[in-house]
């Protein structure tokens, strides 16, 4: 359960983020949250609420994207879903692959501000 | 009332990273193997590391960074290996950052050491989330544990670099099929070195000595490389 000190990294990244551009407007957060990230989604969506109370991004809303594990097969030459998190390999000739290529995201995406 | 899209793509743990790749410069610089350990609660993390600093220590300069959410007790414990220890308590917080890390060395000679390991909080899911410019983190799994927790944690295993088997001695009376285990963490994370040890009887701790000279020797050759190649 750290959900809530990734949330308190992500509003200060925001709040960061707008005053750099001269004070946004927020209204909605667009996050992408691979499935290999170690994170909750919900846990992450309650601890956002909380955190964003009393700063300029309260009343703000959070949206999550999840983003799949993708991996590299050596032997196929392609990208491609593991069969599960805990089964590391290309789904179709069974081979283990090191390469993990998505999944792993915690990354605020975009910003929707009031024009 | 309108709104407009602003591109962002930020990584939000750009700072942990950040300070991360800084520390794993320092390090390199320094000419300092670290070592990260990561582990659930009461897997034989102190016992494995009083056992590999207490060996080391020997021929070798070694250190300590022990995280855990209160007590001074594994930082008393591992004093008897080495006086260079420091507790790094965190109050609630569930896992070590770099920031953490970082604030804890102040003031500590790094180029004075061969060996730092940095002992995680006892947490199989949060320490995942955050690079601590380690070179190599080993996460533990006892045998008193289950075979399946690789499967059930896969990320945390997936972002190590070596899995440690602990507590062998127990295998037996805990029905651990260690083969199982084995497939379990190929599984998760292929092509994983795993290494069987028991803090009690000592068993295996000499294989990881020398996988870990074999590393030190490593990571000062590639200190080093860049030095020849301006002679050269």
């Amino acid at each position: 359960m750290h959900e809530l000190s990734i949330a308190i990294s992500m509003i200060d990244q925001i709040i960061e983020e707008s005053d750099s551009r001269g004070g946004l407007d927020v209204e909605t957060v667009h996050l992408r949250l691979g499935v290999f990230s170690g994170l909750d989604k919900q846990a992450l969506l309650f601890s956002y609420g909380l955190v964003c109370e009393g700063t300029p991004l309260e009343g703000s809303r959070l949206v999550i994207e999840t983003i799949p594990l993708i991996v590299y097969c050596p032997m196929c030459k392609k990208d491609t879903a593991p069969p599960s998190v805990y089964q590391i390999c290309c789904p179709d000739c069974l081979t283990p692959t090191e390469k993990i290529v998505s999944g792993r995201e915690i990354e605020v995406a975009s910003l929707e501000v009031a024009a | 009332m309108s709104t407009r899209m602003v591109e962002v793509r930020a990584k939000v743990l750009k700072q942990n990273d950040l300070l991360a790749r800084a520390l794993r410069e320092k390090f390199s610089a320094s000419g300092v193997c670290v070592i990260g350990l990561v582990s659930s609660p009461g897997s034989g993390k102190t016992a494995f590391l009083e056992k590999l600093l207490a060996g080391l220590a020997e021929s070798h300069r070694v250190a300590a960074l022990v995280g855990d959410l209160a007590t001074e007790n594994d930082a008393a414990r591992l004093k008897r290996a080495t006086p260079n220890v420091k507790q790094i308590t965190t109050g609630t917080v569930c896992h070590l950052d770099a920031q953490m890390v970082e604030a804890a060395l102040e003031s500590w000679p790094l180029d004075s050491m061969d060996f730092l390991f940095i002992e995680n909080v006892g947490n199989l899911v949060c320490p995942s989330s955050y690079d601590l410019g380690e070179e190599l983190r080993f996460v533990l799994l006892s045998a008193t544990e289950g075979e399946d927790k690789p499967l059930k944690y896969p990320t945390i295993f997936n972002s190590s670099d070596i899995a440690i088997l602990t507590k062998m001695d127990l295998a037996e009376a805990a029905d651990f099929d260690v083969a199982l285990a084995r497939r379990n963490i190929e599984s998760v994370r292929p092509g994983m070195r795993i290494f069987e040890v028991s803090a009690k009887t000592g068993r295996g701790i000499s294989e990881v000595f020398d996988f870990l000279d074999a590393q030190l020797a490593h990571s000062r050759k590639s200190l080093a490389e860049p030095q020849t190649k301006t002679v050269s």
